[in-house]
């Protein structure tokens, strides 16, 4: 028998988000045979991320069947602000899972349960708040696009570059306020440049509808290449 | 902030890895690759390991964090360097096809216990 406590080593090798990551295959998998198309909206509370999805919604009314996964904090605020636009909405509050600060994979496959994915062509999923965690989350999307502000740092990029990594597109919202802020857009446009070489930017207002048109060409350009990839 | 989750999480998966031979074997230490990329804080998940780690096989193991380097390739010229700023751009021609090689990490490598633990015929 053994001496003194000593010590044996068991190899592992495991991710320790092991688990999400294979919920999140599993969602993706789902989503595609639907030949449903995901955007994994991402931002710091308050970047207008919940207003630019109301305008965007309606902008794509006519031509997309979308619906909607909204996670928060607490409350159904934004739940129901979405659900004016009468697209399918699902809300999420993750106090309820323990974790309070981004969407893992088994919350979006729990929600969807409560969306007729037969009927959706693009589901948004509105992720909480926070330009930390969700990074970390893979939830089974295709795309993932961080939305940041004008009222924010500049350096918003380069302080999470985690987030801005891992993005396939960044929003700059509110730029209808520029003319009212010391805002330097160059500086924080060179900023995701340097984080994300090459990453389209959408800049927007959601409040007068001003650059919309180039981000809604963009939602259906990939769900165009969704669709085709199905088809092949 | 999701530490406590992670924590959660890598107390599973260690438990797991107890060997068979050894049921009842205490656990001195969690080896785990965190890298720079991911957001952890290695602090919180030591707190929050010891924390959620209270009353199982892992009681008062250590979490023995190797912090990895965020290193990078250029995909046009082949340089590799070792990202030290959230600027990921070759530092050689400037190109921004850069691949990220590591950084990423957040991996349990090993668990070390104590082989015929407490003194019992394991």
């Amino acid at each position: 028998m053994a001496e003194k406590a000593p010590l044996r080593e068991v190899r592992v090798v495991g991710r320790v988000l092991a688990v999400n990551e294979r919920m999140a295959e599993e969602n993706r998998r789902r989503f595609t045979a639907r030949g449903i198309f995901v955007v994994n909206l991402m931002s710091s509370p308050g970047s207008g991320k919940t207003s630019l999805l109301q305008k965007t919604l309606q902008a794509l009314a006519e031509r997309v069947s979308a619906a909607v996964i909204v996670g928060d904090v607490a409350t159904t605020h934004d739940a129901e602000r979405l659900a004016v636009t009468g697209v399918p909405v699902v809300q999420v509050n993750t106090d309820a899972f323990g974790g309070d600060c981004h969407l893992a994979a088994h919350v979006i496959e729990k929600a969807a349960e409560h969306l007729d994915l037969g009927a959706v062509e693009l589901l948004f999923v509105e992720n909480v708040g926070n330009l930390v965690c969700p990074a970390e989350f893979d939830i089974g999307e295709d795309v993932r696009v961080v939305v940041l502000s004008v009222t924010e740092g500049e350096d918003k990029p380069v302080k999470y570059p985690a987030m801005f990594r891992t993005c396939h597109a960044a929003i700059l919202n509110k730029i209808d306020l520029l003319p009212h802020l010391d805002y330097d857009k160059a500086r924080a446009l060179a900023f995701i440049r340097q984080v994300h070489p090459g990453m389209p930017v959408f800049e927007t207002s959601a409040r007068t509808g001003e650059g919309l048109e180039a981000w809604v060409g963009w939602l259906l350009e990939g769900l165009e290449r969704k669709r085709a990839s199905g088809r092949r | 902030m999701h530490e406590m989750g992670l924590a959660l999480e890598i107390l599973e998966i260690a438990r797991a890895s107890i060997p068979a031979d050894l049921p009842s074997a205490r656990v001195a230490r969690v080896n785990l690759r965190v890298g720079k990329l991911a957001a952890v804080v290695p602090e919180s998940l030591r707190f929050c390991f010891e924390i959620a780690a209270r009353e199982t096989p892992l009681a008062g193991a250590e979490l023995a964090i190797e912090e990895i380097p965020v290193s990078a390739r250029c995909r046009a010229c082949g340089e590799r360097w070792t990202v030290t700023e959230p600027v990921f751009l070759c530092r050689a021609c400037g190109g921004g096809a850069v691949e990220i090689l590591s950084g990423r990490e957040l991996d349990i490598v090993s668990i070390e216990v104590f082989d015929g633990s407490e003194g019992e015929n394991g």
